[in-house]
């Protein structure tokens, strides 16, 4: 099994007081951990890929683990998450795809019994660009006030033959979050959606 | 707090390998960035007084979540940079308020040191201007290793009312230096210079 060979991470932070509403009592956090590797198939096609995702599940929660540690320590504290990767140009999107079972699986083993499926978002791009990870509430993805996204990116990744990847997780709604839908004290927490 | 901070990004980057050879250890940056609102927004104001109070403040409250970001003791931080953005409708001249007169003395109490010039850079731009802090050795600005930069953006700032306040620090200069000049071991710190 090709080894994971790690370049660069990045841990990006936000904290937000106000968006020219009212100061949140408690300003609403949200971080991404991005790590930089080597795509083992880079330049070429290959037909069995599945394998990788046993390799990258240490390093899933190695970075699930750093992003409850930037807000703050508390997995409890942890109400929305998401995941991405950018593909170099040397690869292809498939290779994108090896990181939904290790980066989800990561996040729900780090925060517990968490039900909602894990929102994501991928795609093929040069060093620096951006990727805007799509954020649901942990476990009823139907959660209005948690409907959110994280834009992230580094400028000199991902080279033709990395991947880049990322992991997100918030603490709370949107920080003026007055549209409506169901609310997180109303979760059921049965089937992950509501 | 003076200012009126909507954000606070902080990221942190470490790069373990370069060009396949291993970096050890990994070099390590931060920088912190806080959106505040332009109080001069929109007219001309003669007297920047209560901008330099502002860059005194965020010159504290930044580099601290910089040194924080990298876990490491202010006085181990090797090299540092600054930089700040205007919104539209901002004057070029209120990030220097900011970040020349007042910003500079509180980086270097929570820094130890930092008898060197902390080089900057500036600009006018819209929401996603990206920002490259150049980075120089803290106690001697001709250290070649550490000549640098870090690249930074935040999506959805500065708004035209806004300014974005970057401090950068890291803890060790380019990952890895071979272009020769004045190296850190030889630096006598009397003038910041060498």
């Amino acid at each position: 099994m090709p080894e994971v060979q790690i370049r660069k991470r990045v841990v990006a932070v936000e904290e937000i007081f106000h968006e020219g509403g009212p100061v949140a009592t408690t300003p609403h956090r949200r971080a991404a951990s991005l790590v930089v590797i080597r795509n083992p198939y880079a330049g070429r096609y290959v037909e069995k890929i599945e394998d990788f995702m046993d390799d990258l599940k240490p390093l899933g929660l190695d970075m699930a683990r750093s992003l409850v540690r930037a807000l703050g320590g508390d997995p409890k504290a942890v109400e929305g998450y998401g995941k991405g990767a950018i593909v170099g140009s040397a690869g292809e999107l498939e290779h994108g795809a090896l990181w939904h079972v290790p980066g989800g699986y990561a996040m729900r083993e780090i925060l517990g019994d968490a039900k909602a499926i894990v929102s994501s978002t991928k795609k093929v791009g040069g060093p620096g660009t951006r990727l805007d990870i799509p954020i649901t509430h942990i476990n009823a993805s139907y959660v209005r006030s948690h409907f959110d996204a994280m834009e992230v990116g580094v400028a000199d990744a991902p080279r033709a033959d990395e991947i880049l990847l990322a992991l997100v997780m918030t603490t709370g709604a949107r920080v003026h979050a007055r549209v409506g839908g169901l609310k997180a004290s109303e979760i059921k927490g049965q089937d992950g959606l509501r | 707090m003076r200012a009126n901070i909507r954000k606070i990004a902080t990221f942190v980057e470490e790069t373990s390998t370069e060009m396949g050879q291993s970096v050890n250890p990994p070099t390590r940056r931060a920088a912190a960035i806080a959106v505040i609102e332009n109080p001069y927004a929109g007219q001309y104001v003669e007297d920047l007084s209560e901008l330099m109070a502002i860059g005194e403040e965020l010159g504290e409250l930044l580099t601290q979540r910089a040194v924080a970001a990298l876990g490491i003791a202010g006085p181990s931080a090797e090299s540092y940079g600054k930089a700040a953005a205007v919104g539209e409708n901002g004057e070029l001249e209120h990030a220097a308020a900011i970040l020349h007169p007042k910003l500079g003395t509180p980086v270097r109490r929570v820094l130890g040191k930092g008898a060197a010039l902390i080089p900057s850079s500036k600009k006018r731009g819209g929401l996603g201007v990206v920002l490259d802090i150049p980075l120089g050795h803290k106690d001697a600005a001709f250290v070649r290793s550490h000549f640098d930069g870090m690249e930074v953006r935040i999506s959805d700032a500065p708004r035209a009312n806004e300014i974005m306040v970057a401090i950068a620090v890291t803890d060790r200069g380019r990952p890895l230096p071979r272009v020769g000049g004045l190296t850190k071991d030889q630096i006598k710190g009397e003038d910041g210079l060498r």
